[in-house]
């Protein structure tokens, strides 16, 4: 039962890291970025090739791929996404899927469809109380979550580009009459939430040791659906919506069944929605004329 | 000297002809306003000299500078502030962090001093600092537009109908602020709808048609120039 919780909480942490990604390229560019999943599949490759072919140690291959991950998150925004700044909102969603769809087929003609399998990157004893036993990655995995939202957090409500971020995110024309770069603020957020996307890779993968192409996909519409859970816009909102979904999905594959964990946790999803159509911590403050 | 100078400007939305042509100018240390009818271009007027939107033909000269194809962003460094039509201040963000927006471009040496500055302007909103902003009344939500874009120390200051939809009470402490403004020696351009009050604080006027000047004058020329009393000033 703890030991469940302690890996719900594990995987809910991972959820929330790329959550994160999403949440905050859609308050700020109003888009869906679904490309966002396989950044973490190639922060994967990243940290793995690193390692194992170059066989650098575990903290310079991990920033190797967070650095990677960050140059290609401001690369699609500003290749991919940029030129549609004007264009309907349908067409931004076909290019994410068509740089999604880009991305995976890149990684296959580079890696082949072979899965790779990921090196132990968490180099620690596990942890055993009483007759409970945490695996070392879980306890890596939350800690290092909890320090990047609290960093998140502090970042945007105390520094100056933080709160410029989210002054773009709620109105670009005044943001730009405030003298803040909007072009600039948009594409600082894509490298930050690729960013964290990479760190994303290297904890699943440490977590679930095996790589493959489409290794992004799963997670990356699992955290996207707990960003919509906690309220898409909201930071917050995707730390709590990311780690209750870890913490559903888990209890569903150990109490319910494994084939139907997915759909569990998608069924979570649809009443949250019809109970609360703006997700648990999304809120709309009603505007004053 | 004039501060800012528009030459035969024109501006565009897609095929709409906006504005046609038009050249006004402010001099350093004058109240200007442009008064019009709905839709008579004033607000695409202010845009197009922040920079919001795209010129046409023509230009816009910043204290000896053109602006044309200067982004927004850029141009507020130039010294020009637009407290834009419908306030939109940061609902989200906080009353100081709103200011603090204001002063983006500021390396926030002066930050305190100026924070002081606005709340000695509008004390209603150093009572209110923490309140997020979507939460204030439309008068407070006015005076923290005003208040965040004199964030910057604009040396000019272009305020887009700053009486909207205020009860005349306010509508009176803003136009006293105005006043304030002007005799500290800020140069403003005001776009109001209440042409009487803008005519009495305006050292000078333009009155704009359907995207063309049609009249200038002196402020009391205008408040006694017969078309405008017709047209603006209800006979
Ligand atoms: N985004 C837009 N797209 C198309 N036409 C526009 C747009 N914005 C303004 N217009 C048109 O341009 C003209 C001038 O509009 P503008 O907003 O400048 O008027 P205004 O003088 O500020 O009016 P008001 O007093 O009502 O604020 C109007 O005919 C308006 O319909
Ligand atoms: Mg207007």
């Amino acid at each position: 039962m703890v030991s469940y919780l302690i890996n719900g909480i594990s995987l809910g942490s991972v959820y929330a890291i790329i959550a994160l990604g999403y949440t905050m390229v859609y308050g700020i560019a109003k888009m869906l970025n679904f490309a966002h999943g396989d950044v973490i599949m190639i922060g994967g490759y990243m940290a793995f090739c690193s390692t194992s072919y170059l066989g650098w140690p575990v903290i310079p291959s991990v920033l190797f791929s967070v650095f990677v991950c960050t140059i290609l998150g401001m690369i699609i925004e500003k290749l991919a996404y940029k030129p549609l700044r004007e264009a309907s909102s349908l067409a931004v969603l076909i290019t994410a899927i068509g740089v999604s769809y880009f991305l995976q087929n890149a990684a296959l003609l580079i890696w082949s469809s072979n899965p790779k399998a990921f090196p132990n990157m968490v180099n620690l004893p596990n942890l055993v109380i009483g007759d409970v036993q945490i695996s070392s990655v879980a306890i890596v995995t939350i800690i290092t979550s909890i320090i990047i939202m609290i960093a998140l957090t502090m970042f945007t409500s105390k520094t100056k580009l933080g709160k410029a971020m989210r002054a773009v995110s709620e109105d670009k024309g005044a943001a730009q009459l405030m003298g803040i770069n909007v072009n600039a603020t948009i594409s600082m957020t894509f490298a930050i939430g690729s960013g964290l996307a990479a760190i994303a890779g290297v904890l699943l993968c440490s977590a679930y040791p095996t790589l493959m192409p489409t290794t992004g996909a799963m997670p990356g519409i699992k955290a996207f659906t707990a960003a919509v859970f906690g309220g898409i816009g909201s930071i917050p909102g995707a730390m709590l919506g990311g780690i209750l979904l870890g913490i559903i999905e888990i209890f569903a594959k150990a109490y319910i069944s494994t084939q139907l964990s997915d759909a569990i946790v998608f069924a979570v999803l649809i009443i949250v929605l019809i109970v609360k159509p703006t997700g648990l911590l999304g809120k709309k403050i009603a505007e004053k004329v | 000297m004039s501060l800012l100078k528009v030459n035969e400007l024109h501006v565009y939305y897609g095929s709409i002809h906006a504005i046609k042509g038009i050249s006004f100018e402010v001099n350093e240390g004058e109240v200007v306003t442009l008064i019009g009818a709905n839709g008579a271009g004033k607000s695409t007027t202010l845009n197009s000299v922040a920079g919001l939107l795209k010129l046409g033909n023509g230009n816009v000269e910043f204290n000896g500078k053109i602006l044309n194809g200067i982004p927004a962003h850029k141009i507020v460094k130039e010294g020009m502030a637009l407290c834009p039509e419908g306030r939109r201040i940061f609902q989200q963000l906080t009353v100081k962090e709103n200011l603090e927006m204001g002063a983006y471009i500021g390396d926030g040496s002066t930050l305190d001093e100026d924070l002081n500055n606005v709340y000695e302007l509008f004390p209603r909103l150093k009572e209110r600092y923490k309140q997020i902003a979507g939460t204030l009344s439309g008068g407070e939500q006015q005076m923290l537009a005003m208040g965040r874009a004199l964030m910057s120390h604009p040396r000019l200051l272009m305020l887009d109908e700053p009486s909207m939809g205020l009860a005349p009470i306010l509508v009176e402490q803003i136009f006293d602020i105005i006043k304030q403004l002007h005799s500290k020696g800020t140069t403003i351009l005001l776009v109001e709808q209440n042409a009487q009050m803008a005519l009495k604080v305006a050292d000078r006027g333009y009155v704009l048609e359907t995207g063309r000047i049609v009249t200038t004058g002196t402020g009391r020329e205008l408040l006694h120039n017969d078309m405008v009393r017709k047209a603006y000033l209800g006979g």
